[in-house]
């Protein structure tokens, strides 16, 4: 059930990330508004399949609207919406498994385009709707229902994919850290292009990792998140390289490059090619 | 003139009853049509250029096409070739005639091959007086035959323009017809009149080479014929292939937002589109995959916009997926399955109608997707703006099926009159927020549809879902949603249809571009007294409320169509109506002889199976 409508057929498990990451995501949309004063109407959340993607959905206050579509298409989904309509802002939610694994071949298109989407990916390193399957952020070894005897594929490593393939914009952050996570995601709406906030946000059901990101001090787990420290260079794409070298997992933004949106491209057409109307391109069939 | 259908015979072991063959057949050209012609004078004749890629085919074919097309006939070109970029076997023709031209013909009246391969390959198509000209630089052949040879290189060497050896054929081609040497001279002026230096000297060596080739051809003695006069039109032309026309069509009711994944036979509607959807407001783009491009034309179609990507069948399988999506989050978009041969990779660059069945039901789930399947270059213009017109109607999916016969096929059309193209735009939402866009409905006024940055914020959403767009999962939502979808089919049963002749022993109803010689064929059959009639409309779902009602009283429905599994009839018996098929599988359109000879076969059997009855 959702607030609005007790009929709504999904919940997320008590004490899921995504809690975090729907309040995080509720205020940098309203802060987004009141910063630009874009209407709410101007937002479109497009979500992925998974428990990430009834985000859309389980969202409270004002509504925007919402692209709540198929497995995997998120990302072209979304490039159909902002480049049809340049002046809505556009943000995608996604899982770990819907962005990376069947949807993985959309993030370097995206990429190269720049098209201005903001994406939140919501990583849990499982399949959890499914029922604890691996994902590709799975660790090695990793007992889950689909690897009954040890994932024997590689964990991918996200943050360096993102960085590898072109993508303009890359934070990394959790989501106990609600209001520092909105703030990163306002940050990347404000990005001109292709902006990724990659999010750990655990299941507390298939594979809770709030110890191992946070530590625990009482059962003696010393966390493995991190502070992006205050001096690095976020236009420095060795500096980014470097960074991600790091262990564990970095809190803040990576990555940042200005470089022209494919929007700023299809203008800069436009300006040297007219809009042909269709009775000029039929004058080109005259006989 | 039944070389067509022994071959396809041979190839496929055909059982073709010949209990009768339809009396009084006409011939495409090449020898007296009509009876009230003059003794040498033709109605029209098919010229086919015949070697390898690359070496100019389709120009040459195009060239002759247009000059006939400027003195006032009607045309129309087809071309085969292999799926690679140069070489390989190759051909393309013309049908030249001074009436309107429904296919590409039946047998060859003059074929030129220019390598041996060609010759070998293309001799059985031509026509009894049909005359080859073969390239004597490549290759000779022994006399005796209905054959010469022409080296147009070497005569388009001495004309000084060594370019110029596709007109030196061509040449030969308009005495072997007798096609005024000065219409090409004419198209030859228009072509290489461009405002530069050289053009003068072009335009004159070119003539030259005409001439030469004309010259040539009077003095193998041989003739084919004389194209009767042509009996120009009342009305202005354009000069256009199914693809483009298609598309001008969807961009005049409004298409401005295209993603497409470059595929045979559809790529020429991308490449056209990014050419000419450019500007504010409008966009087009090459995308990574299939699967992209639906995805796109759903998000930009939810966005408010009119969408549209066009694939051919492997590309169609990638999109079933968000065809569903877009079906069942009510978004308007337009999808173009430019259909080629076979499963999985298949035929390419050949002509085949296969994906009948996959469109009807292109993912899992219940769902009906409405589809237009073209019957001409023509109807490819009409269909494109009315597949645009039906999205936005009924706020969903529509699956335009042309195929590869018709996608590159140029003829001279009538010339569409844009301001009578009927636009139409979806109903959308101006209420307050709140709303339930998938509301309850009675069949009429559909529920407005929310545009981003308007009001009434909802979840467009694929999985089953409330009035408002949340997901659940009873019963009564699902019932309710899924009925609902059905149900605004019937706000699309306005296309137009064609019936004749109703009551006979058997009615032809053909579709998409097997319509041409399905209808020339119809034409033939009742010249000879056929008892036959004929149905046709370009939508096939739904269809026009008439045509259910004449299919209904239908004695039997007999379906000319290019795939092995007869779909379109298995569709009609679904219904509940008498139907079979007419199949034909060999990756080239129907010839009008071959279904003369079948149809005509069946209606022998019918007549005698009523006859028995009656005894």
């Amino acid at each position: 059930m959702s607030k609005r409508n007790p009929e709504y057929d999904f919940v997320w498990c008590p004490g899921c990330g995504d809690f975090g990451v729907r309040r995080a995501l509720e205020w940098a949309l309203e802060r987004h508004v009141a910063e630009h004063e874009i209407p709410q109407s101007n937002y479109v959340i497009v979500a992925g399949i998974g428990c990430s993607g009834n985000m859309v959905h389980l969202m409270e206050g004002d509504q925007p609207f919402g692209l709540h579509g198929i497995h995997g298409r998120t990302l072209p989904l979304s490039f159909g919406v902002k480049m049809g309509r340049p002046d809505i802002e556009t943000v995608v939610v996604a899982g770990d498994g819907d962005f990376l694994a069947i949807g993985g071949e959309h993030i370097g298109p995206a990429a190269a385009r720049n098209v201005d989407v903001t994406c939140v990916v919501m990583d849990n390193g499982v399949y959890g709707l499914t029922k604890g399957q691996s994902s590709p952020t799975t660790e090695m070894g990793a007992m889950t229902s689909s690897t009954p005897y040890g994932k024997v594929e590689t964990q991918m490593m996200p943050l360096k994919y993102y960085l590898t393939i072109g993508v303009s914009y890359i934070a990394s952050h959790y989501s106990s850290k609600p209001r520092d996570l909105a703030n990163c995601i306002q940050d990347a709406m404000n990005h001109k292009g292709f902006s990724i906030v990659h999010v750990q946000s655990p299941c507390t059901t298939y594979n809770d990792t709030y110890d191992i990101l946070k530590g625990n001090r009482r059962k003696g787990i010393p966390g493995i998140a991190w502070e992006v420290p205050e001096d690095h260079d976020p236009s420095s794409r060795q500096s980014a390289e470097d960074l991600l070298d790091r262990p564990g997992i970095p809190l803040g933004l990576i990555y940042q490059e200005d470089r022209p949106t494919l929007q700023d491209q299809v203008d800069k057409i436009a300006e040297s090619n007219p809009n042909r109307q269709p009775e000029q391109i039929l004058a080109t069939y005259a006989i | 003139m039944l070389t067509g259908i022994i071959t396809v015979e041979a190839y496929y072991g055909f059982s073709v009853k010949r209990t009768q063959l339809a009396p009084n057949c006409r011939r495409t050209g090449g020898e007296n049509s009509f009876s009230n012609m003059s003794e040498n004078q033709s109605q029209d004749f098919v010229i086919r250029f015949a070697g390898e890629g690359g070496q100019g085919l389709v120009t040459s074919a195009d060239a002759m096409a247009r000059a006939a097309a400027n003195a006032g006939y009607y045309v129309s070109t087809f071309s085969t070739f292999p799926s690679q970029i140069m070489g390989g076997p190759a051909s393309s023709q013309v049908r030249i005639s001074n009436t309107p031209v429904l296919c590409s013909g039946d047998n060859v009246d003059v074929l030129v091959s220019l390598d041996e391969y060609a010759y070998n390959n293309h001799r059985h198509d031509l026509s009894e007086n049909g005359v080859a000209i073969y390239n004597s630089g490549e290759f000779e052949l022994p006399g005796g035959g209905q054959y010469f040879g022409i080296d147009a290189d070497e005569l388009a060497k001495s004309t000084g323009n060594t370019r110029a050896a596709n007109m030196v054929t061509i040449g030969a081609v308009a005495n072997l017809i007798g096609f005024s040497l000065e219409e090409i001279d004419a198209f030859i002026t228009q072509r290489f009149t461009r405002g530069r230096p050289g053009d003068e000297e072009i335009i004159e060596s070119n003539k030259q080479a005409i001439r030469l080739g004309a010259d040539v051809a009077a003095n193998s003695g041989f003739s084919v014929g004389t194209l009767a006069a042509p009996i120009p039109p009342d009305y202005d032309q354009i000069m256009i292939t199914g693809n483009a026309a298609l598309a001008l069509g969807a961009v005049t009711a409004g298409v401005d937002f295209y993603a497409g994944y470059p595929i045979s036979p559809a790529t020429t509607i991308l490449v056209w589109m990014e050419q000419n959807l450019v500007g504010p407001g409008r966009f087009a783009h090459q995308v990574s995959s299939e699967i992209e491009a639906i995805s796109a034309i759903v998000g930009a179609g939810y966005a408010g916009k009119k969408s549209m990507t066009a694939t051919a069948g492997p590309g169609l399988s990638l999109m079933s997926e968000g065809i569903g999506l877009a079906w069942m989050a009510e978004i308007p978009c337009v999808v173009v399955d430019v259909q080629r041969g076979g499963p999985s990779t298949g035929l390419p660059t050949k002509s085949e109608q296969s994906d009948l069945l996959l469109c009807l039901n292109p993912g899992h789930g219940d769902m009906s997707i409405p589809i237009l399947a073209p019957g001409s270059v023509e109807e490819c213009f009409d269909a494109g703006a009315l597949a645009v017109n039906w999205a936005e109607r009924y706020q969903g999916p529509v699956i335009l099926m042309s195929e590869f016969g018709q996608a590159e096929k140029g003829e001279n059309i009538r010339r569409p009159e844009l301001a009578d193209v009927k636009v139409e735009r979806r109903s959308i939402y101006e209420g307050s927020n709140g709303y339930a866009r998938y509301q309850s409905w009675n069949g009429e006024g559909l529920s407005p549809m929310p545009i981003p940055g308007g009001p009434g914020a909802y979840v467009a959403n694929g999985s089953e879902h409330d009035e408002r767009g949340d997901t659940t999962h009873l019963p009564r939502h699902h019932i309710r949603l899924t009925e609902r979808r059905f149900k605004k089919l019937d706000l699309l049963g306005d296309a137009h249809y064609e019936i004749e002749n109703e009551g006979a022993i058997a009615m032809i109803m053909s579709w998409g571009s097997s319509k041409g010689p399905a209808r020339e064929a119809y034409e033939r059959l009742r010249e000879s007294g056929a008892d036959v009639g004929w149905l046709y409309s370009m939508a096939l779902n739904p269809l026009p409320d008439e045509m259910k009602s004449a299919l209904e009283r239908a004695n039997l429905v007999i379906v000319p169509e290019l795939n092995y599994t007869g779909q379109w009839s298995a569709v009609l018996r679904q219904h509940g109506y008498r139907a079979e098929s007419v199949t034909q599988y060999t990756g080239l359109p129907f010839k009008p002889a071959t279904l003369v000879d079948r149809i005509g076969a069946r209606l022998a059997e019918l007549r005698a199976e009523k006859g028995m009855v009656l005894a």
